[in-house]
């Protein structure tokens, strides 16, 4: 059993499956956000309220917990073993070609996890009643956060590397899965690309869009 | 052409290893990589020093006992060749040339550009392997094998185990060597009925070994000398989950 | 002569190995275990003999010197393996095979071995396909053939031009699962260095660890030697650099008798030499010529590019001396019409010496895909090595010191004259006589190993299951090692100034030049002054950097260097013994007037068996007369 939980395979597989699941969330998460964008606060506070009230989002929020805290941990663990797995390190530089983003998969992983810990502090942990807060008018906390310059900062570096992880994350998920065909492996590429650029970039669109024009 | 050799030296697994600098003169542009260290080697010896150890075998790019990182590069700069098969006419005079040996903890060194790949014989000893005992094996016509399958098998089944998709990769991960043998043998009939066992006693000791995990980076495939490809490692995850 | 005894079955040549098999001794499983067998080597025969053999529950030791036992040099055969299955219909039988075989042999091969070679070849197809040798198949999904080697039948089955290292992968893949269940166990990066003989019979090995330097002392009930040729003699060959003939002249100097030495087979395609530094001419497989025209130009020194040279101006020799078999003659006869053509200026190149190998015509016929399915890894390895595209332009080749036929003696049951002593595949001589026909040597060598071997080692051992282990504290072992540390002593006490490489290369020379593809009497006993000469200057000039204990290839290249020189002469005596042409022993003296071989069956129509007899003597010469019951002597011609 223990060989089957923590072969490198597996836990690539369940951190694939739970990168995915995550990703799934991003769209949604998105959609409420763009109702940020309307000059009433009723829309979002509503679709605010429904998500931390309907029994079904509850549990798909347990999940998605479950998830992120999975993905996180063995993400680190075998970033770990692979550390160790090259004691000494090359003197020479690598000149091979690799996929870039592939690289820093860690760094950005990490860096978005910060952005997490500070967008808890800012949204979720007030509806849990740990930070002081109004949990009925996040549209107002939101706007309001949205005018402070360096919140600004952070939140779009946070999502280019947002975007840089999905950019290599997305489809190298679908590889760990062992999902490859000779016709659907490029279209999942291309949906890829624009997924993991389109949702960032819709996110970042709106933070500037409030700091900048209301 | 004249060169500078930056050659990583290490007397035993035990020493400390560090770069020595050699000065190449007159080196022909017609000779192959290992051809001009012999060349080092020749002169080395006629000055009674200890000569460069490398790996070398076949020096027909088949047998996969070379192997060293030249200037960033598993097997160097060119693609799709062994370092025997690496000509000096892709260098130019003036060069200064780095070469280490494959860094991994399951290759340790074992003198200067000599590292010790057993670890891929081990797993190769866990599963690589169909379980027909000689005599029983049936008329070989017998099971017909789909034209594109048996090819796709032998793109797979010619990794000659150098070991450069290890050296490439930053996790130092053997899923690219690895997944050659499983998807061989997951491709042919002939292998199916213990692909199960196969894929898992193999992926098992591969972790054991203490190489990394597979990021999909793709260093593997841009640097194997055989072009083995990465749809084999998606084969591979494949035939492990559904191994259980 | 009593000495020699091939123990072949009698009865009708097709019942011989079925009889002898159906009557020799066994030895039950409960025994097995507790008998130890040594082999030496992991390239097709010994991989494959140490997996059968482990299969069978006999505790099995395996050496190579390679890091791994993946990389013996049967992995760089390229061409195919053949079999007697007549999936083609086209009228091929075991019968068939066999008379190729004795037939490309020329006559000096022994009829019932090869015979019994033809006989498993089937088996050994079946099998490896059964152990997932990725075989180039058809669409409907059943096996592919090529015609190969100068046959006018379709049965070479093969991988791309891969087929050796398919196979030996199949043996190693057989190896490991016999490691995995502990019958086996590996030793890489081990050299043998000695025999040791108690009472008479072959009990165990001596060998050095090449990464600590250690001498290691290896007890068995029986020892294979599976150790391949001895190409390497030539410096530059199609063999692997480290290839050597240490193991079977230790063989040899303890009392295996050595056959037919000078039979070494000159590859006919191979990319001729680029730089004085090369150490390894590459082979260009042989079913090149299936599709690839040879030609040299019309007119001697002849500077235009090939492509600019019109077909008037051609001179395509092979079609023109050998129209019934055109481009696709054997070995010896088409290495030998290139350097003909060479020799009288016609070659092409820097060097002169190559002659064109050309795609041109099969390319505009069958088209270029057709052309790249077939040979696409040879053309790719040949723009790698040369920079020149086989695709545009003629490839260049010229002949290189390839197999050889020679080898230790063994009788029917593949054992030397020491018993308990076996040699299999390319190490023995048994099979293909003066010439090796194309795509024989993997069939050969996984016969051998798999089939053969596994049925025959047990009528020896059957008398040994009373012999308890090997105890390697014997005073024949400690003599053993004492001669194998101080030979190292010797060779790294000369202190001199040159490399051992340096002599290598020069021997080459003098081999390739005096007794590569044609021999002469009078250039035979030149080179016996100058291998003597040599070797003289190497035991005082010799100069080793380093020390014994510890991972040193010149020690190693030396002591390889030091057995070249002493089978050289051995070489050469029996080249200068063999007064007659015959396969790919070409002597001037005897050759028709349009130049082709003339063999002597009244005289020679033997094995020449060489006996050492101890340092400053001349080998003895026993000879194993050649019977040939079922083939018809014929004199080759391929016209």
């Amino acid at each position: 059993m223990n060989k089957i939980l923590f072969s490198s395979v597996s836990m690539k597989f369940v951190m694939a499956l739970a990168g995915l699941f995550l990703l799934l969330f991003l769209p949604v998460h998105l959609a409420i956000n763009l109702m940020l964008l309307k000059n009433d606060p009723e829309p979002f506070n509503s679709a605010a309220g429904f998500m931390s009230s309907f029994p079904v989002i509850k549990v798909i929020e347990v999940i998605l917990f479950a998830a992120l805290l999975i993905h996180l941990f063995y993400g680190i663990y075998l970033q770990i073993r692979n550390w160790i797995a090259r004691p000494a390190r090359y003197t020479t530089g690598t000149r091979t070609k690799v996929s870039f983003f592939s690289k820093f998969m860690i760094w950005t992983g990490l860096s978005v996890l910060t952005f997490l810990i500070l967008h808890f502090f800012n949204f979720f942990f007030i509806k849990l009643g740990l930070v002081p807060g109004n949990p009925d008018d996040f549209y107002s906390h939101a706007h309001a956060l949205f005018k402070i310059p360096a919140y600004n900062y952070i939140y779009l570096a946070c999502f280019v590397l947002l975007g840089l992880h999905l950019f290599h994350a997305f489809s190298s998920a679908f590889q760990t899965l062992g999902l490859n065909h000779r016709i659907w492996t490029p279209v999942v590429k291309v949906f890829a690309r624009v997924w993991s650029i389109g949702i960032p970039a819709g996110f970042a669109l709106i933070s500037l869009t409030l700091w900048l024009f209301r | 052409m004249n060169l500078t050799l930056k050659i990583w030296r290490q007397k035993n697994a035990k020493a400390k290893g560090n770069f020595v600098t050699y000065k190449m003169e007159n080196v022909s542009p017609a000779m192959s990589f290992l051809e001009m260290l012999d060349a080092l080697n020749e002169k080395l010896v006629r000055e009674n020093e200890d000569p460069v150890a490398f790996d070398h075998d076949c020096r027909e790019g088949i047998c996969g006992s070379c192997g060293m990182y030249i200037n960033g590069h598993p097997h160097g700069p060119v693609p799709a060749v062994t370092t025997c098969h690496l000509s000096m006419r892709y260098f130019s005079d003036g060069d200064t040339i780095r070469i280490e040996p494959w860094r991994a903890r399951a290759f340790p060194v074992i003198k200067d550009l000599i590292v010790d790949r057993s670890a891929f014989d081990r797993i190769q000893s866990e599963g690589g392997f169909i379980s027909i005992n000689t005599g029983s094996a049936p008329e070989a016509n017998l099971i017909p094998v789909r034209k594109a399958d048996a090819d796709t098998a032998f793109d797979a089944s010619i990794c000659i185990g150098c070991g450069a998709c290890v050296a490439a990769c930053k996790n130092a991960s053997a899923m690219l060597f690895v997944s050659a043998r499983v998807s061989q043998y997951a491709l042919l009939p002939q292998g199916r009925t213990e692909a199960r066992e196969r894929v898992r006693a193999m992926v098992s000791i591969m972790d054991e070994l203490g190489f990394g995990s597979c990021s999909n980076t793709g260093a593997c495939e841009a640097e194997c000398p055989k072009e083995i490809k990465l749809t084999n490692i998606a084969r591979l995850n494949r035939e492990y989950h559904k191994a259980y | 002569m009593e000495k020699l005894v091939s123990k072949i079955p009698d009865g009708p040549l097709a019942q011989k190995w079925t009889k002898y098999k159906a009557s020799s001794r066994l030895v039950s499983p409960a025994n097995r275990k507790k008998l130890d067998i040594i082999v030496v080597g992991t390239g097709l025969s010994g991989a494959s003999a140490a997996s059968a053999l482990g299969e069978l529950g006999y505790n099995v030791s395996n050496f190579c010197y390679q890091d791994s036992p993946r990389r013996a040099h049967s992995v760089a055969a390229q061409g195919g393996i053949n079999a007697a299955k007549n999936y083609r219909n086209d009228g091929d039988s075991v019968y068939r095979l066999f008379t190729d075989m004795i037939k490309g042999g020329d006559f000096r091969s022994r009829e019932a071995n090869v015979y019994r070679a033809a006989e498993v070849s089937n088996q050994v197809i079946d099998h490896f396909t059964a152990i997932g040798v990725p075989f180039a198949r058809d669409y409907g999904g059943t096996l592919d053939t090529r015609s190969f080697g100068g046959v006018q039948v379709s049965r070479t089955f093969y991988v791309k031009g891969q087929t050796g290292q398919q196979c030996l992968l199949g043996c190693y893949s057989s190896l490991n699962r016999q490691i995995k269940k502990g019958t086996v166990k590996m030793f890489p990066r081990r050299e043998m260095l000695d025999l040791v003989l108690i009472g008479g019979k072959a009990r165990g090995i001596i060998t050095r660890n090449l990464v600590t330097g250690e001498i290691e002392r290896h007890g068995a009930h029986a020892v294979v030697l599976a150790t391949g040729g001895y190409g390497t003699i030539y410096y530059l060959s199609t063999l692997a650099v480290n290839s050597n003939a240490s193991a079977a002249w230790k063989a040899y100097k303890k009392g295996a008798f050595f056959a037919n030495p000078a039979f070494i087979q000159i590859h006919p395609t191979c990319v001729p030499q680029m730089n004085e530094f090369q150490k390894k001419l590459t082979l260009m497989s042989e079913s090149l010529r299936n599709d690839g025209r040879v030609w040299v130009p019309l007119r001697a020194d002849d500077e235009r590019r090939p492509n600019d040279i019109p077909e008037g101006e051609r001179d395509y020799f092979l079609e023109r001396r050998y129209p019934a078999f055109g481009n696709l003659v054997p070995r010896d006869v088409a290495s030998r019409a290139a350097k003909e053509r060479c020799d009288a200026g016609f070659g092409v190149g820097e060097t002169k010496l190559a002659v064109y190998l050309d795609f041109r015509d099969a390319i505009e016929k069958q088209g270029k895909k057709v052309i790249e399915e077939k040979y696409g890894n040879l053309f790719q390895m040949y723009k790698t090595i040369t920079g020149s595209d086989p695709y545009e332009e003629p490839m260049r080749i010229y002949p290189a010191g390839h197999y050889t036929m020679g080898g230790l003696w063994v009788d029917y049951e593949l054992m030397t004259t020491i018993p308990g002593l076996y040699a299999i595949g390319e190490s023995n001589f048994s099979d293909h006589g003066a010439n090796r026909l194309g795509a024989s040597s993997l069939m050969q060598a996984a016969g051998d190993g798999y089939f053969i071997l596994p049925n025959t080692i047990n009528n020896y051992l059957a008398g040994e299951i009373q012999q308890p282990k090997i105890s390697t504290d014997a005073p024949e072992f400690e003599e053993a090692e004492r001669s194998v540390t101080g030979r190292i002593n010797r060779l790294m006490a000369v202190r001199g100034t040159q490399s051992a490489s340096a002599f290598h290369r020069r021997l080459g020379k003098i081999m390739w030049d005096h007794v590569g593809m044609v021999r002469n009497g009078k250039g035979l006993e030149e080179a016996l002054g100058m291998v003597a000469e040599l070797e003289d200057e190497f035991w005082k000039d010799l100069l080793i950097p380093g020390s014994p204990d510890e991972l040193n290839h010149e020690l190693e290249k030396a002591g390889r260097v030091a057995d070249f020189f002493e089978l050289a002469r051995l070489m050469i005596t029996d080249a200068l013994h063999r007064r007659e042409s015959c396969g790919a022993h070409f002597r001037e003296e005897y050759q028709t007037p349009d130049g082709e071989a003339m063999r002597n069956d009244r005289e020679f129509a033997h094995v020449a068996v060489w006996e050492y007899a101890g340092e400053d003597r001349e080998p003895v010469l026993h000879r194993e007369k050649l019977v040939f019951e079922e083939a018809e002597m014929k004199i080759r011609s391929y016209k």
